[in-house]
């Protein structure tokens, strides 16, 4: 009854709690000691005021995704924990990259990012920032890409995941 | 009405009698409050000790303990006690002031972050930020402490809270706990399948813990046992749950369990689980445990299902509930004699023993006695570590809340604590704390709080001179290389009991066990037995640790 290692998988879990101070703290004070792994995470408001919802993608085999769940539901703070993996969502993250690109290499960049339909934020003399926003993979390839250019700096969210149609999490 | 008569009103609405603790500087207020309140208030000589009297109270009573301390080094004092309570389950709430809000974040004196601290070993803990939201907050915590699998709660009041003014209509503010719903009734199709397989099972067994102590569910396992004819295994937080003098009783599980608990259920075709997590402590190698056995396991806390092995039936809910749904709805109990024959088969060859012949004054033989004296009828407390082990295996319990052992977090320490909160909630029982001279060592100044308040609570030290695991496990394991483990530097514990205002007295020979067991048990008083035992005994049988329940060490040979 070993752990058995080879049915890693990721998953994301949409959790929604309750807005007071150091409920993320909770969240991942649990994390860490429980030894569970943290891929992306994003914290935001919703419509509701009194609630704020936690966006977690985690990787970890059947029973530490399972343990997860749970040991997110015990949080008092915790109202609900959704795992959204095999359902069908809309998942966003965002990514600026900051490329070393001067005004000969402007044009080449710029084409490189119309096929991802990315946007210029920013044109520096000697730089510029890139926004991109989609699946985990597009940006991923994009970052790909650009990295033959002299990458400066990037910074990306963590994933934000919706479900399809009118049900709600 | 001010912060800290709000608190202690609610306190009073909570049906709180008692509050163990010690004044400080931002808790004057709360402690003024308390001066004529007409609640008891336990001064304990260290905030350690305070946290293990109101889990001693809290077990013993099944209430809520309470206990209070100051901000900073009184509150990280806690911390132990509050670790304790988690691991074990323990309703309890712990009140802590804080420095005033407006200081809080500059490092003022006596500032410590407690929530943040105790954020992995409470249930849930608060930081009360504005004086409107306290007596919302207390009844939460009281309810969080005290329903679904309880644990600790800690609140932190800061001083300015505590002296602000509140509308004594907001004693009126409902909970808010939209995120804690426990599950109480199981599953109905769960039970159901759980019922056929007991029906089909030809060796089935009651692995039972602390969970069917707390759910109050002793009375339904009882009948389910008898009703199933089935034999019942305890681990050490649920002793007591299931009467050890049965025929059906194996005794405990795991690592000093008895060979016959563990022989069976390492044979079991149906593992009964109910109220256990599977400590590593029990299961011993996880790889051979129950590998050929199918488990259903009822508990209230729907994270210890699976979290250690995967189980063919979970069922969570209130133990109580599910084991009545049980019993109601088994229509032809399985045929368990041939089973029962066999583990009688097993209890005779591999009983419980010791020397009993020698002449040596040996633990085992302190707590048989003990047991005899008091016909089994004491509640007993233990620290940790042999101690522990002794009083698990030669004192029986018959019924629940007379045991109280720190199972989780073992620790040292607790066990004498635990007695004073224990005999507050029980005045007129008698409470004896099995204790070893490391143990008591580490809270021995709860002898003032004894006396002072007149309890007539016993510690038996077990005085052999050594962390006594330890020193095992560095002669079986480590080729005894005593590092540390002898405790030269001893007082005599008879004199510091005796300094205390206590009784004392110093047992060296086996003839003098039985009377001063006497003397301590009629005389009414905070007494300390200092038994000076045979310094090198083990704590057989034992599954050596990374081996199965099933390949026990009953007797070790020295090389």
């Amino acid at each position: 009854m070993s752990e058995s290692t080879n049915n890693w998988h990721r998953h994301t879990f949409t959790a929604l709690v309750a807005n007071r101070p150091g409920v993320l703290a909770r969240v991942a004070s649990l994390f860490s000691r429980r030894g569970f792994n943290i891929d992306s995470l994003a914290v935001s408001t919703t419509q509701d005021p009194d609630l704020s919802r936690i966006s977690i993608v985690v990787s970890g085999d059947d029973r530490i995704l399972e343990q997860v769940s749970k040991q997110l539901n015990k949080l008092i703070d915790v109202v609900r924990v959704s795992d959204l993996t095999r359902v069908e969502t809309v998942e966003r993250e965002l990514v600026l990259i900051k490329v070393a690109a001067g005004p000969s290499q402007r044009q080449e960049v710029l084409s490189i990012i119309s096929v991802f339909r990315a946007q210029v934020v920013d044109v520096g003399e000697k730089s510029m920032i890139i926004e991109v926003i989609g699946q985990q993979e597009k940006l991923d390839a994009i970052e790909r890409l650009l990295k033959r250019y002299s990458i400066l700096e990037i910074v990306r969210t963590g994933k934000v995941v919706l479900v399809r149609g009118e049900k709600t999490t | 009405m001010l912060g800290s008569q709000i608190l202690i009103e609610s306190l009073k609405a909570q049906g709180v009698e008692i509050v163990f603790g010690i004044p400080g500087g931002v808790v004057l207020p709360i402690f003024d409050a308390l001066y004529d309140s007409g609640l008891k208030v336990v001064l304990t000589r260290h905030e350690q000790g305070a946290a293990h009297a109101a889990d001693g109270y809290a077990r013993v009573t099944g209430k809520v303990g309470v206990c209070i301390s100051t901000s900073g080094p009184g509150a990280t004092n806690l911390v132990t006690g509050l670790a304790n309570a988690h691991m074990d389950s323990v309703p309890m709430v712990a009140i802590c002031g804080q420095v005033n809000t407006f200081l809080i974040g500059r490092d003022s004196f006596q500032e410590a972050d407690i929530t943040g601290i105790t954020m992995p070993i409470t249930k849930h803990n608060y930081l009360v930020k504005s004086p409107g939201d306290l007596p919302r907050i207390i009844k939460e915590a009281f309810y969080i402490a005290s329903t679904g699998r309880p644990g600790p709660v800690l609140i932190d009041i800061p001083a300015d809270i505590s002296t602000a003014e509140i509308k004594k209509k907001r004693l009126e503010d409902e909970i808010d706990l939209k995120g804690y719903k426990p599950t109480i009734i199981g599953h109905k199709k769960q039970i159901s399948s759980a019922v056929n397989e007991i029906e089909k099972a030809k060796r089935p067994l009651l692995y039972i813990g602390g969970g069917v102590i707390i759910a109050g569910a002793h009375g339904e396992l009882f009948e389910l046992a008898n009703k199933l004819n089935c034999p019942v295994a305890h681990t050490l937080m649920g002793k007591g749950a299931f009467p050890e003098t049965h025929p059906l009783s194996l005794g405990m599980l795991g690592m000093h369990g008895t060979w016959t608990a563990n022989t069976a259920i390492s044979n079991a075709d149906l593992i009964i689980a109910v109220g256990v997590r599977f400590d590593d402590r029990v299961t011993g190698n996880l790889d051979k445990f129950a590998v050929n056995s199918k488990i259903i396991h009822v508990d209230i806390d729907p994270a210890e299902i699976g979290k250690i092995v995967p189980v063919t039936i979970p069922i969570v809910g209130d133990s109580r509930n599910v084991l009545r749904s049980i019993i109601d709805s088994i229509a032809s109990p399985p045929k368990t004699a041939e089973w029962l024959k066999t583990i009688e088969q097993w209890r005779a060859e591999h009983p419980l023993d010791y020397d009993r012949e020698t002449s040596k004054l040996l633990p085992q033989y302190i707590v048989e006695k003990i047991y005899e004296l008091t016909r089994g009828e004491a509640i007993i407390t233990t620290e940790v570590g042999q101690n522990q082990m002794w009083a698990s295996q030669y004192y029986k319990i018959d019924r629940p809340r007379r045991f109280l052992s720190s199972g989780g977090l073992g620790t040292m320490g607790y066990g004498f604590p635990a007695a004073i909160g224990a005999q507050l909630g029980a005045p007129d029982e008698l409470v004896i704390d099995i204790a070893g001279d490391g143990s008591f060592m580490m809270n021995i100044q709860e002898l003032a709080t004894a006396v002072c308040n007149k309890l007539p609570v016993k510690v038996a030290v077990l005085n052999n001179g050594y962390l006594g695991m330890v020193r095992q496990w560095q002669k079986m394991f480590y080729g005894g290389r005593y590092s540390c483990s002898c405790l030269n530097g001893n007082p005599e514990f008879a004199a510091v009991a005796e300094a205390f205002g206590a009784v004392g007295i110093t047992v060296r020979e086996k003839s003098e066990v039985e009377p001063a067991v006497k003397e301590a048990i009629s005389n009414g008083k905070t007494t300390v037995i200092d038994f000076k035992v045979e310094s090198e005994e083990n704590v057989m049988p034992m599954v050596p640790k990374g081996a199965a329940l099933g390949e026990m060490i009953e007797f070790y040979e020295e090389k």
